[in-house]
């Protein structure tokens, strides 16, 4: 089950911790890859570990071409783009006071505004085949909110909005669009956060550890596949038990 | 039948899964063809990519026949 075979994707932010483990997931279900992110080398290193057939495309997502260009170079060169994972992301956190329009737009320019001109991009090809896959990671933060997040929290939360309503558009076409909501995940981004907001934290997730990449690709994996394709304008809460929604 | 009308009615088959026969010239999409809004995107989309041509959405709103489709292509293309 959940196979991904002669399936083509295309992962953004490959180079950050849940970007990589997503996709190791894909790959390790059959999927041919397209991974991109800022760092080349990093980019380099991860198709290098998971051998051959893997498509390495830099883009820095902030270029407002760099979406449809992506895609139409995996389409040109594999073939296909059956399953799109919005995972690229960054944040800047202040609080609200202290927050400039530049800090407010950057990040909703690559957290929100990327995502859904690679979904525009991605949709025209997967709705003429009738299949496609489309999963955004969002947040916790963006059901719940956090301060100091104002920006990354909009955008995350706009993540899900905008996939109910392509759900709603493209679901007679085959194509699913679906979210994944990580709760609290050891990758770089968290590792800056100070230890006492961390113990802190930690208090909160019932199942006692902080959530792996592993446990996001995992739950990517299963939305791309073909079985899930009843499950759409979802958003995958995957957090230790921290909300439960 | 000019050589627009009949790539036009052939995109309309194809994309539709219709009939031939029932792709009259005065044929509507949506409402003799079975065409659902997005159909009607879609198939302005395989017009624009067939014929070289650039259908803004104010124009593509007002296609709404197999007719309608081959005249605003025909008073555009290049």
């Amino acid at each position: 089950m959940f196979r991904l075979d002669g399936k083509v994707a295309l992962v953004t932010g490959a180079t950050g911790g849940i970007g990589a483990a997503t996709a190791r997931a894909l790959h390790a279900q059959g999927a041919r890859l397209a991974i991109t992110g800022r760092r080349a080398a990093e980019l380099e290193a991860l198709a290098a570990e998971l051998g051959e057939g893997v498509l390495v495309a830099p883009a820095d997502l902030a270029d407002a071409a760099a979406p449809a260009a992506l895609v139409e170079q995996v389409e040109g060169q594999l073939g296909s783009l059956d399953i799109l994972v919005n995972n690229a992301g960054f944040t800047r956190d202040m609080l609200a006071l202290r927050m400039g329009d530049a800090d407010w737009a950057a990040v909703l320019e690559v957290d929100l505004t990327a995502p859904f001109r690679l979904a525009r991009s991605a949709l025209r090809g997967m709705m003429k085949r009738r299949h496609g896959r489309i999963v955004s990671i969002a947040s916790i933060v963006g059901v719940t909110g956090n301060a100091g997040q104002a920006n990354y929290a909009a955008a995350k939360a706009g993540l899900i909005g905008m996939s109910k309503s392509l759900a709603q558009e493209v679901a007679t076409r085959g194509v699913t669009v679906n979210v994944v909501a990580p709760g609290f995940v050891k990758t770089a981004m968290t590792d800056a956060l100070p230890e006492a907001a961390r113990g802190k934290l930690m208090e909160r997730i019932p199942t006692g550890r902080m959530g792996t990449p592993e446990d996001i690709g995992a739950a990517v994996a299963y939305l791309a596949s073909t079985e899930a394709g009843w499950v759409t304008g979802q958003t995958l809460h995957v957090n230790g038990g921290m909300a439960m929604i | 039948m000019s050589e627009t009308a009949e790539k036009v009615k052939k995109i309309v088959v194809e994309h539709l899964g219709v009939d031939e026969a029932k792709v009259t010239e005065d044929a509507s999409f949506i409402d003799d063809l079975g065409a659902d809004s997005l159909d009607t995107v879609e198939l302005v989309m395989a017009f624009e990519e067939a014929f070289g041509v650039e259908i803004p959405d104010d124009a593509a709103e007002k296609i709404t026949t197999v007719k309608d489709a081959i005249a605003y292509i025909d008073g555009h293309k290049s």
